[in-house]
């Protein structure tokens, strides 16, 4: 796999994150502190991890729109069942992110066996897996969790020079281990290295003797692994289960990989430029509700750094912006 | 046309699924016609003396030019190659635009020659809004070198969070009477928003198919790079294609403004995926090259059909959404299905020069 200028996007994004950073740190003397820093962590922890499983659907090539959905269906799921049955973590845990790979998987086999563009594939299967929640629950939230699921959990507590606690707690653990696996997946284990290749060019992989179905499995599954998760520590969050409580927000959570450098089309990306990503979004909000802006403002500021961001690098890298559309490979 | 289309750079698998695509004789139109007279004679059959009727059919025509135009408005760019994610927030924005200047121009109460001239300064401003939003998306869209996936979710992003910003998220409402003829007015018994749609279907189809810019649409759908090196000023057609999408989208607003009586930033958020939806269903190829407008609005009639049947029957709106989504699959799905056997049956029609 050749080298791609990784510099570019990567850098400019470290630049910009550094002088924003400065720029926060001048106007509001609160935003270099540590609370604030964990505070963001715990905030970003849910997007962290779908961002990562994003990310790895589009290395390899497809994009998935379906993932909130999905995230919604095995949170409510794995509410239910320890909610209403009565199941032990043990049993509901597990449920919820079998019911997210499983779903997943359906995204990864209709792509694959039936030859169906990604986009197209998942969101026909977002408006199904959302539709069906909604039918299913009557749009009705689950209102309480048992105490093992929305107790909070703190592995490391510290206080502060000002005094405020500072709290390293299960969402920021549970993201941290989602970033430490992604990065094995992708950077050590010869899964991820196929993964790059089949997203880089789909027929070379093919001819390569790469299995492109196990491939596809092992991207969405992936995902869907992720967005059960999410699904879990986002019930864990809030302490309720709301049926359409993550649904609207994937182009957000797609956006953050991709304004880390991961590319639309395929084959490009790491996980320390998703990283990035997150972070620059993540002060950005940070630091307008230090100042007190309305939150109102902040859509508009996002797609702004949306725009200058993706237009800096498109500028900076000018790759053929149409290489290999069709991110699937097609059986003839 | 055949001739002017270059090979796709794109996996050979691609090619294989075009030659498909047009060889196929249940593919295009005609699988979705039979679809459509299936679907509309299992309604009739289950929902006897309720579906067939001049009624229901009054009210499809009444519900299908919302979803409709901004089908339209997604279509040209994803024959383009792209797509456009700002419609449903530019439509609202220029919705809005329109409602505050008709509240502030024309108070209740207000005279005859006031209220037409607070219409025609609104109807005015919403095509300026909706110009300068499309000159400015194509802009970027063309000089940028980014996927037009990313351009149209910032510019979405800024349109939206401006709206929302101003109004605080709240709902325009109550405009005068003149204006909500446009939305709920009925000519020989056939609604005015359906009219629209048609006419706007009509332009849209004829821009496409019979303009020099149509072509050149079509074109750099198939391959932007053969498109320039054929002599193309990609750059002004693409900017043309996401200015005729925001204009479709002013069109839109008029018709939902006029409907709803009211404006927000967070009207028909939910269309958006489902006119990407609509489009697939219709025949328009995700990557770009290839679509028929008489494809979209067949798929339209398919899911409004739907939509009406499941109403009708009492069942839940999501479900309506879910069986939505199945529809796509299994549209798709039997198209892959029937894809190696029409091969084997059908004498291969590849233009020469197209390697499989």
């Amino acid at each position: 796999m050749p080298e791609m200028p990784r510099l570019g996007t990567e850098g400019w994004l470290f630049v910009v994150i550094l002088l924003l950073g400065a720029v926060w740190s001048l106007l509001t003397p609160w935003f270099l502190t540590l609370p604030n820093a964990v505070d963001i962590l715990e905030t970003w922890s849910v997007t962290t991890i779908l961002a990562l499983g994003v990310f790895v659907v589009l290395v390899a090539g497809g994009i998935d729109i379906s993932f909130a959905a999905t995230a919604s269906v095995a949170q409510y799921a794995a509410a239910w069942a320890a909610q209403n049955a009565g199941w032990p973590p043990a049993l509901a845990i597990p449920l919820g992110l079998v019911v997210g790979v499983a779903l997943g998987c359906l995204n990864a086999a209709l792509i694959h066996y039936l030859n169906i563009t990604s986009i197209i594939v998942t969101i026909a299967t977002q408006s199904l897996y959302f539709a069906l929640l909604m039918w299913w629950t009557g749009g009705k939230l689950i209102p309480v969790l048992p105490d093992w699921w929305s107790d909070r959990i703190v592995f490391f507590q510290t206080e502060a020079a000002d005094g405020s606690l500072v709290r390293i707690t299960l969402p920021i653990v549970v993201a941290a281990t989602a970033v430490l696996v992604t990065w094995t997946l992708m950077t050590r284990l010869s899964a991820g290295r196929q993964l790059y290749c089949m997203g880089g060019n789909p027929e070379a992989a093919r001819r390569l003797g790469i299995d492109i179905a196990r491939m596809h499995f092992l991207a969405y599954g992936f995902l869907g692994l992720m967005a059960g998760l999410a699904g879990l520590v986002q019930a864990h969050r809030v302490g309720q289960s709301v049926p359409n409580a993550m649904v609207g927000q994937e182009l957000n959570v797609v956006a953050a990989a991709v304004l880390g450098g991961a590319s639309l089309n395929g084959g490009i990306g790491t996980v320390r430029g998703v990283l990035l990503g997150l972070l620059l979004l993540a002060i950005l909000q940070n630091g307008l509700n230090l100042l007190g802006w309305s939150s109102y403002f902040f859509p508009i500021v996002i797609g702004l750094v949306i725009l200058v961001s993706t237009s800096i690098t498109g500028l900076a890298g000018r790759p053929g912006r149409r290489r290999a559309r069709a991110g699937e490979v097609v059986h003839g | 046309m055949a001739d002017a289309t270059p090979p796709r750079t794109s996996p050979a698998g691609m090619d294989s699924l075009i030659r498909l695509a047009r060889a196929q004789p249940l593919g295009g139109t005609t699988g979705l016609a039979l679809l459509l007279v299936a679907l509309v004679a299992l309604n009739a059959v289950l929902l006897p003396g309720r579906f067939a009727t001049f009624g229901t059919l009054q009210s499809m025509m009444f519900q299908l030019p919302e979803l409709g135009i901004l089908a339209l408005a997604m279509v040209i760019p994803l024959i383009s190659g792209g797509l456009n994610l700002a419609i449903i927030a530019t439509a609202n924005q220029c919705a809005l635009a329109m409602a505050w200047i008709l509240k502030a121009l024309a108070p209740a109460g207000a005279s005859g020659s006031t209220v037409a001239l607070a219409i025609a300064a609104a109807l005015l401003a919403g095509l300026l809004l909706s110009l300068l939003i499309g000159l400015l998306t194509g802009f970027l869209v063309a000089n940028m070198g980014v996927h037009p996936i990313l351009v149209t979710l910032g510019t979405m992003s800024v349109v939206n969070g401006v709206s929302i910003y101003l109004t605080r998220g709240t709902v325009i409402a109550g405009l005068p009477e003149p204006f909500l003829v446009i939305g709920n007015g009925v000519v020989a018994g056939v609604p005015i928003p359906f009219l629209i749609l048609l006419a706007a279907a009509g332009a849209t189809a004829f821009v496409l198919n019979r303009t020099p810019f149509g072509l050149a649409v079509f074109m750099i759908g198939s391959n932007l790079e053969a498109a320039r090196y054929a002599g193309i000023d990609t750059k002004r057609v693409l900017v043309g294609v996401y200015t005729m999408s925001s204009l479709l989208c002013f069109l839109a607003a008029c018709v939902m403004l006029s409907r709803f009586n009211s404006a927000s930033a967070g009207y028909a958020e939910s269309y958006l995926l489902i006119t990407i939806l609509a489009a697939v269903l219709g025949g328009v190829d995700p990557f770009g090259g290839f679509g028929r407008i008489a494809g979209l609005m067949l798929a339209l009639a398919v899911l409004q059909v739907i939509s009406s049947g499941f109403n009708l029957m009492g069942l839940s709106q999501h479900l309506t959404l879910a069986i939505w989504g199945l529809t796509l699959i299994a549209v798709m799905g039997v198209k892959a299905a029937a894809a190696p056997l029409a091969r084997r049956l059908l004498p291969d029609r590849t233009p020469k020069g197209a390697k499989p």
